[in-house]
């Protein structure tokens, strides 16, 4: 499918918690045994990206999408599956090798502060990224470079001698938005850039977000819990579960008809200004965790649709037509 | 029978090396028996300032500078020691967005709720488990014998904020203040938690002041809203006129802010500019450099909050009210 800008199939990634060898070991019934935990955070996701397109991935803390998008960009080795950029497979590729990929993915975090060297003057933290992959450019060229993308984002040039301690959270946000755009990326992950901002400067930094992505044709992974954002920004919608994705949907379908139990158990739960004291759909249980994942469908627990099938069987992300796809047996059976 | 609870006119500085940070800064409303009201606003408006203050709860360097707390008649401001440890034991209650604020790790949630319930009521081990039992099935909690022996390590997120409100509701209080209780959870469990609360105030009869960022959520808990900006309320009425016909610029560009599914891809309607530092409150309205109605009063008068002609909102606007609503330019003429 060379049409897809990024493509992802059956992508794992576990994280091995255990400790070192000693703390790892444990008596049981007499004899020494080896106890090894494992985070299941990513389990068999497949998921593509349109160029132009913004994606964005849903679901509750802890479900895997932060290190869904770190391993897509090659932060975290993935413990199985492929990863392909416009048809080129990326994962597993050494550090130099990727280093062309590197520039046209790009990513801005929800905690600019973080993600921001403290050391370093805004005028400094542009110029690195762009020195950093064009090691030939001309001192002149970057300071243009980096005085058109502050124009663009609404970085005062009065700012530039300045660190980032020395700005609110809107602004920092603002900073590595620049940041991320000048080494001109294709593609932009952006995992939770509003969460910690006040709606105010959520909607600045929102508008800013639409604004690059149609004078750049940039392609965004957004990521965020907030849904309501997600509807507004979206053209698609991945939503996880336990670290597997149960639906792939296009925004409109899935606010308007969702398919998936627990999407439609996590759109009703979001509460809506205009509609005072709405129902929502009550999930039983508690969330398991990606240590003991449950058998079958990882929703079983709490899904009021569950049957003996849905306890064994892994359900797959299967095509329900008009691009959705669903991971339910009682969806693919017709049951809901 | 008065209100429940009259705040009015109060008033919170913290005395820092560089001067006094006013927090807030003149803070009034009413809460009736059983009413429940959503207190608003952005980072550092002084939300959390009013609850704490509310129960005398500031610590050094901050301290109450005017104002009084009116709660069912006896003012709280003047209140100490024993007298105010009285109020907060058994008549008003607080939850905080982090529940470890209320949960000691290290004692089982059994001996916790004990010890709350026998700090304030001269009652035997026994007779506070069953009020325990009683609580713990309020807040839906399954197999609550079994819970009572267990630590807040063993409960998740959702159940641990479930526990505080149980505890919350030991003493059958007449006021409970939660901020942010929801925050830190997923929308799934926000919802649970909100309906719960809801669910209980009404069947207790329990006033609630409900702190929070989220307008959403207000807009399904409380009656009143009260919308703060840089330590003050600026608007304040009835939950459905706030968010239906929202007077105030600031309140109008919050709600235009928020994405509401109605234009996805649209720009949304930013307010220009952040909400001043404490530090360096403008003169006159602390809104007006954000503002767009604004005149040349708003520059150097401080708005008090009133009843606006024709509205049932009160509101702290010069501009609003006026027979016909000048522009820059009619004033300069
Ligand atoms: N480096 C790591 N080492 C061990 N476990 C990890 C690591 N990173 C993430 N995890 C675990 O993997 C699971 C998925 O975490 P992840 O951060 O991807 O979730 P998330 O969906 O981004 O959640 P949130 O909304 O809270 O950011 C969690 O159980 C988390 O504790
Ligand atoms: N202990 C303190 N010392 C100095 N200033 C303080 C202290 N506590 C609060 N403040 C200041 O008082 C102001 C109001 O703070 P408050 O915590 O009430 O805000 P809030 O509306 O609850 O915000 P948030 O939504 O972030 O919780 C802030 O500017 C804050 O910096
Ligand atoms: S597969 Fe079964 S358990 Fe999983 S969501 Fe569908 S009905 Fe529920
Ligand atoms: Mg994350
Ligand atoms: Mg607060």
């Amino acid at each position: 499918m060379k049409d897809r800008l990024i493509d992802i199939k059956n992508l794992v990634k576990h994280f091995d918690i255990s400790g070192g060898l000693l703390e790892q070991l444990a008596v049981s019934k007499g004899r020494i045994i080896r106890k090894q935990t494992v985070v299941r955070a990513v389990n068999d996701v497949s998921l593509f990206v349109n160029p132009g397109e913004t994606l964005s991935v849903v679901g509750e803390s802890g479900c895997g999408k932060s290190t869904l998008a770190r391993t897509l960009l090659g932060l975290y080795q993935p413990d199985g599956g492929e990863i392909y950029y416009r048809g080129d497979r990326i994962d597993g590729l050494t550090q130099k090798e990727m280093l062309p990929y590197r520039a046209k993915m790009q990513m801005i975090f929800q905690d600019p502060y973080a993600s921001l060297n403290p050391r370093m003057t805004v005028q400094q933290t542009l110029e690195e990224p762009v020195v950093f992959h064009n090691p030939s450019i001309s001192g002149s060229e970057v300071k243009d470079r980096v005085a058109g993308v502050m124009q663009q984002v609404g970085v005062d040039p009065a700012w530039t001698d300045r660190y980032p301690h020395e700005f609110s959270g809107g602004q920092r946000q603002r900073i590595s938005i620049a940041r991320a755009l000048m080494v001109d990326p294709e593609f932009v992950v952006a995992d939770e850039p509003v969460s910690a901002l006040d709606v105010s400067v959520q909607a600045q930094i929102l508008n800013l977000l639409m604004d690059a992505q149609e004078q750049r044709g940039l392609t965004y992974l957004f990521i965020t819990h907030d849904l309501s954002v997600v509807r507004h920004i979206s053209s698609r919608v991945a939503v996880m579960y336990l670290g597997r994705v149960c639906e792939l949907a296009p925004t409109t379908n899935l606010f308007e008809s969702p398919g998936h139990p627990y999407t439609r158990a996590l759109l009703s739960a979001i509460p809506d200004l205009y509609d005072r004291r709405h129902k929502y759909i009550k999930l039983k249980g508690e969330v398991p965790t990606p240590i003991d994942l449950p058998s079958g469908c990882v929703f079983h627990g709490r899904c009021p649709y569950a049957d003996g099938r849905c306890s064994r069987e892994i359900p797959a992300l299967n095509h329900q037509g008009k691009a959705v796809y669903v991971a339910c047996h009682a969806v693919e059976e017709g049951r809901i | 029978m008065g209100h429940l609870l009259e705040v009015k006119d109060l008033e919170v500085k913290f005395a820092l090396r560089m001067g006094d940070l006013t927090a807030i800064n003149g803070v009034s409303f009413t809460l009736d028996r059983g009413e429940r009201l959503g207190l608003v606003g952005e980072s550092g408006a002084g939300k959390s300032v009013t609850g704490f203050a509310i129960i005398n709860l500031i610590s050094k360097p901050g301290y109450i500078s005017g104002g009084t707390v009116i709660f069912d008649g006896r003012d709280l401001t003047g209140l100490t020691g024993e007298g105010m440890r009285h109020i907060r034991g058994n008549l008003i209650s607080m939850i905080f967005q982090d529940p470890m604020m209320t949960l000691n790790p290290v004692l089982t949630i059994g001996t916790q709720m004990v010890e709350t319930l026998q700090a304030h009521m001269n009652i035997s081990r026994k007779a506070a488990e069953k009020i325990a039992l009683e609580k713990l099935r309020m807040v839906q909690i399954p197999s609550p014998e079994k819970r009572l022996q267990q630590y807040p390590h063993e409960f998740s997120g959702g159940m641990r904020q479930r526990i505080v409100v149980a505890i919350a509701l030991l003493a059958d209080p007449a006021l409970i203040i939660a901020d942010e209780p929801t925050t830190a959870l997923d929308v799934t469990i926000q919802a649970e938690i909100m309906e719960l609360l809801l669910e209980l105030c009404e069947s207790e009869g329990t006033g609630l002041i409900l702190i929070t960022h989220d307008l959403a959520v207000v807009s399904q808990v409380t009656q009143k809203i009260a919308v703060m900006y840089a330590g003050k309320v600026v608007e304040a009425g009835l939950t459905e006129d706030i968010i239906d016909n929202p007077l105030h610029p600031y309140t109008q560009g919050l709600i235009k802010a928020l994405p509401d599914g109605r234009n996805p891809g649209t720009r949304l309607n930013q307010i220009p500019g952040v909400m001043p530092s404490l530090i360096d409150i403008p003169p006159g309205c602390s809104f007006h450099p954000r503002c767009t109605i604004r005149g040349d009063i708003c520059r150097y008068e401080s708005p008090v909050l009133r009843e606006i002609p024709g509205y049932r909102n009160m509101a702290a606007c010069h501009m609003l009210g006026l027979k016909k609503e000048p522009t820059e330019k009619d004033r300069a003429e």
